[in-house]
């Protein structure tokens, strides 16, 4: 097959942000999609993925250019596109105070799928996703995974020619996304369903027959995945860190050469990217890779961005000499009614150590959270933190710890200058010590740029700098961050992670709830929970070696999470089987 | 459009209507609007509002305690509107005023009883006037009442037959004098306001919030039905709100009904649809549910308070003001409402009134229609 199921030629749309500015969102963006392939747009925060999408689902007009979707004009007869594809926005856009059942009769009743073939069908669907046993709890009640399989089976209720998905598994954890992929690949494959998504995943791309790199409204690259990976071919390099450091500490130093585009931490090494072609820096012991889709995109974006590098940072004061654990947890227990969303909980954080917490949505990461900071009692157990008992010393521990809760929640009518401020006064700062705290904290995020303007239209990257900002104005000993990463794209997180590198070479205690699996890697230890439970926990390298190393490849710490996951999730079912 | 179109669109609407079913049943804030309020509403005005003045505080002061006098004091003793307290004092009269624990003072000078002899008597009324509305109301019921003993005096003291003129005032309409009358069928205004308006608003904004409407968006569904699916089960809370109310007037309270039930039923319908229409080209324009409750209390539900006439009288409305409420629905629907219940199927007022909303009615769908897009921004 040949036809074109989409063909988008010169697209330009604007939007009014405020009276007078105007932001572009697409400039001149063409590219087209073959029937019955699986396309992805990719691109960081703000690149108008979304507004691509929604402007072929005939949700948006754009300003000018064409686009049509399955031979129809999307301006002219958007109604009649709205009758042919399927459409998944990316929040949640089902009714939540509906069941899972009667989400899907209402989607049903709109697509006029005729009452005889409805019990087929969502048997299939229920196989599909696994919301068999579910189709009575209302959607609201579902975890992030079930609620993103569920919006796929009412956009799938009646076989769309063609679906489109924005973002389909942004903040959804590793085991969900795996079946939602399985269910992706089975449409493109069985019933040649064109399938067009934004991602953030990078890894996901590689799974497209079509990439388009967006960046700013503009199109970078598009083409088949190895097309791009391409870019950064015999660039790619595997270094192992020297004896005595960890792979962590090479990245951020690699990360600061002026040569290398990219490092990660990747399995124990350090996966990095030189600007051109060439050999490993002086001093690193590397050999040749081969690219990866991640390695070509951030070639591409690598001119166009240059935070990264300069994200790294200083403390005023280097918290050194302190022995003592930060955290230590023992037996936490905390119930909700008869239901325990932590069971049991035991781990201990060293001081200067980053600590991730890891597991899927619904594993009880932010009820162990806020019991940490202080904000929800726990029903039984013992928790320490910076050595105080947060039972008897509730206030003293939290002049210590600072936390960023995973929804932005500074004040969005507040100036960047003036939420700072306000923090700072919150934390007990006055006179010259908050002044100096504030101009520390602008310099340090790099706000200056940005310090009048209101915090909620700050672009996300700067929100987060922002709301990190504010929780270590009063330089606490212990950060605790929630989903820090979720929703931002690739080069924000890389950011991020360079802050968060040298917050824990400057001796603050880092613990950080993550369902992006390969961000584990930058943690000293990690513990994997699910179901209220800790499953296991170690250094990342400890937790690999739960499934074995494939041919030349060492296990991924994504791999190595669902294994884990699926063993204990198995295990359970057959002690209840046992039991029964 | 052929017939299986038109199966498609119906079902597409029975859906949309039974999706909004469930979410009215689950949703308590809907329930506690659609149902609850008016509830309350009608207790609160019901029982607790009143605007009659009965019971009033009064100093009646005798400075002579002549036969006489004291029987033009005993006519204020048993007037239902009056809770006279008799003393011979002045001074302590202005007292007891002063210090708010009566609302005027009647004053039957020492000479009351020998100017009445002569023709020519004077009583002294003073009222309180902080509250101007009630202090005229008294200062009527005083007069009334000093008017209705000299009548009767007179009768008395002249032959019965040969009595020069005898004053008999009726209330129409409201013979029993009671503000209930009037301000319970007034309610209906209010709530069918609270649930055509601000609960439409209120619903079509959450969905915007949650995002729900991008994906139902994507769908066969068109506008129309969207509209349809979403006012329709509404109308019907409205309607049972409207019949709350309905009940509560005619049984709680007593009102009189003298209409017909189906003009009636037809005028609050017309209204109804009128609310929703509002609620609708407001929630087309705002996004947010905190925005559309306060616009739609200013635009609806306040102006369906102050301005129809409900509780203030239209006409002592500065010319400005009164201006305004010609273009407010519900200013009609009042006076629609309080023929319909008090005076009957007075069609020089009911016909005129009732094509006003009509034609709002259609203006509004229309606008709506219009104005309401499958459309993100």
């Amino acid at each position: 097959m040949s036809a074109l199921a989409l063909r988008v030629d010169a697209i330009r749309k604007t939007f009014r942000r405020g009276p007078k500015e105007t932001v572009v969102a697409l400039d001149g963006v063409s590219f087209s999609a073959q029937a019955g392939s699986l396309s992805a747009l990719v691109g960081p925060d703000g690149a108008g993925k979304t507004t691509l999408l929604r402007l072929a689902t005939g949700l948006l007009t754009a300003d000018s250019g064409e686009m049509e979707v399955l031979g129809i004009d999307a301006a002219r007869a958007p109604q009649e596109i709205q009758n042919r594809v399927g459409y998944m926005p990316q929040r949640f856009g089902l009714y939540e105070d509906l069941t899972v059942q009667e989400n899907l009769d209402l989607y049903a009743d709109l697509h006029g799928v005729s009452r005889a073939t409805r019990p087929g069908r969502y048997k299939r669907l229920m196989e599909m996703t696994a919301l068999g046993p579910f189709t009575r709890r209302l959607a609201g009640q579902l975890s992030g995974g079930m609620k993103q399989k569920l919006g796929l089976a009412c956009a799938l209720v009646r076989s769309p020619e063609m679906l489109l998905l924005d973002e389909p598994t942004a903040g959804v954890d590793p085991l969900s996304r795996q079946e939602l992929w399985e269910i992706i690949g089975e449409l493109v494959a069985d019933r040649q369903t064109t399938v067009i998504l934004c991602t953030s995943y990078l890894d996901e791309a590689e799974r497209c027959s079509h990439v388009v790199v967006l960046h700013e409204g503009t199109v970078l690259a598009q083409g088949a995945p190895h097309e791009v990976s391409a870019l950064a071919e015999g660039r790619v390099f595997l270094a192992d860190p020297p004896e005595g450091q960890t792979a962590r500490g090479l990245q951020a130093r690699l990360l600061d050469s002026a040569d290398i585009v990219d490092a990660v931490p990747d399995a124990g090494r350090v996966r990095f990217v030189l600007t051109g072609a060439g050999s490993a820096p002086r001093g690193v012991e590397a050999t040749a890779v081969e690219p990866r889709f991640e390695d070509g995109f951030m070639t591409l974006l690598q001119r166009k961005r240059e935070s990264v590098r300069s994200a790294s940072f200083t403390l005023e004061r280097p918290l050194k000499g302190h022995t003592t654990e930060a955290v230590e947890v023992r037996d936490l227990v905390r119930m909700f009614g008869s239901f325990t969303a932590v069971d049991h909980v035991s781990f201990d954080v060293r001081r200067g150590e980053i600590f991730g917490l890891l597991g899927p949505n619904g594993a009880g990461k932010t009820t162990t959270f806020r019991m940490l900071c202080g904000l929800l009692p726990a029903t039984s157990g013992t928790l320490k933190v910076a050595g105080l008992d947060l039972r008897t010393a509730r206030a003293s521990a939290r002049e210590r710890i600072g936390y960023v809760a995973q929804k932005f929640s500074l004040y969005g009518d507040l100036t960047v200058r003036e939420n700072l401020d306000f923090f700072a006064s919150a934390y007990g700062l006055r006179g010259e010590a908050r002044r100096r705290r504030t101009s520390w904290a602008l310099e340090q995020f790099e706000l200056g740029s940005h310090v009048d303007l209101r915090s909620a239209e700050l672009p996300g990257g700067y929100k987060q700098r922002l709301a990190m900002a504010a929780a270590l104005l009063h330089e606490p000993e212990i950060l605790f961050l929630d989903e820090p990463t979720s929703g931002t794209d690739p080069l924000a997180r890389r950011e991020f992670w360079r802050r968060i590198t040298a917050l824990g070479e400057q001796g603050v205690t880092i613990i950080v709830t993550t369902h992006f699996m390969e961000e584990a890697e930058y943690c000293d230890h990690v513990a994997i929970l699910d179901g209220g439970r800790v499953l296991a926990q170690g250094t990342p390298a400890d937790l690999r070696t739960h499934v074995p190393a494939e041919a030349g490849r060492a296990a991924t710490m994504e791999n190595a999470f669902i294994a884990i996951v699926e063993k204990a999730r198995h295990e359970d079912s057959a002690r209840r089987r046992s039991a029964a | 459009m052929t017939r299986d179109d038109l199966t498609a669109k119906l079902r597409r609407v029975l859906a949309l209507m039974r999706k909004e079913s469930f979410q009215i049943v689950r949703d308590p804030s809907s329930i506690a609007l659609g149902v609850v309020m008016p509830v309350v509403l009608i207790l609160l005005f019901g029982y607790g509002l009143s605007l009659d003045v009965k019971n009033v505080p009064v100093a009646v002061v005798i400075e002579n305690p002549a036969p006489l006098a004291t029987d033009a004091a005993a006519g204020f003793r048993l007037s239902p509107y009056f809770d006279a307290h008799i003393m011979t004092s002045m001074k302590e009269a202005e007292k007891l005023m002063l210090e708010r624990k009566v609302d005027g003072i009647v004053r039957l000078r020492s000479n009351f009883s020998r100017d009445l002899s002569l023709g020519d008597a004077q009583v002294q009324i003073l009222v309180h006037g902080a509250d101007a509305n009630r202090a005229r109301i008294i200062e009527a019921y005083a007069q009334g009442a000093m008017a209705q003993w000299a009548a009767r005096r007179q009768a008395q003291v002249e032959s019965v037959a040969g009595g020069p003129v005898g004053v008999v005032s009726r209330l129409w309409f409201n013979e029993a004098n009671d503000s209930h009358y009037f301000l319970v069928p007034g309610l209906i205004v209010l709530v069918i306001t609270l649930i055509g308006a601000f609960l439409t608003t209120m619903v079509v904004a959450r969905e915007w919030e949650r995002g729900t409407l991008e994906a139902l968006f994507v769908t066969p569904m068109r506008t129309d039905e969207f509209l349809l699916g979403k006012t329709l089960p509404y109308f019907l809370l409205g309607m049972i709100g409207l019949g709350l109310c309905f009940l509560a007037s005619r049984f709680m309270f007593g009102v009189p009904f003298r209409g017909s039930i189906w003009l009636f039923a037809g005028i609050s319908t017309l209204y109804l649809m009128i609310a929703l229409g509002i609620g609708l080209l407001i929630s087309s324009a705002v996004k947010s549910q905190f925005v559309a409750s306060q616009l739609t209390m200013v635009v609806t539900f306040l102006p369906a308070m102050m301005l129809s006439g409900f509780i203030f009288d239209l006409r002592s409305m500065p010319a400005a003001v009164r201006a305004i409420t010609y273009v407010l629905p519900a200013r009609y629907f009042v006076a629609l409402l309080q023929t319909v219940f008090l005076a009957g199927n007075v069609w020089s007022v009911v016909l005129p009134d009732t094509a006003i909303l009509g034609a709002m009615v259609i203006v509004l769908l229309v606008l709506s229609r219009r104005v309401t897009r499958k459309k993100l921004a």
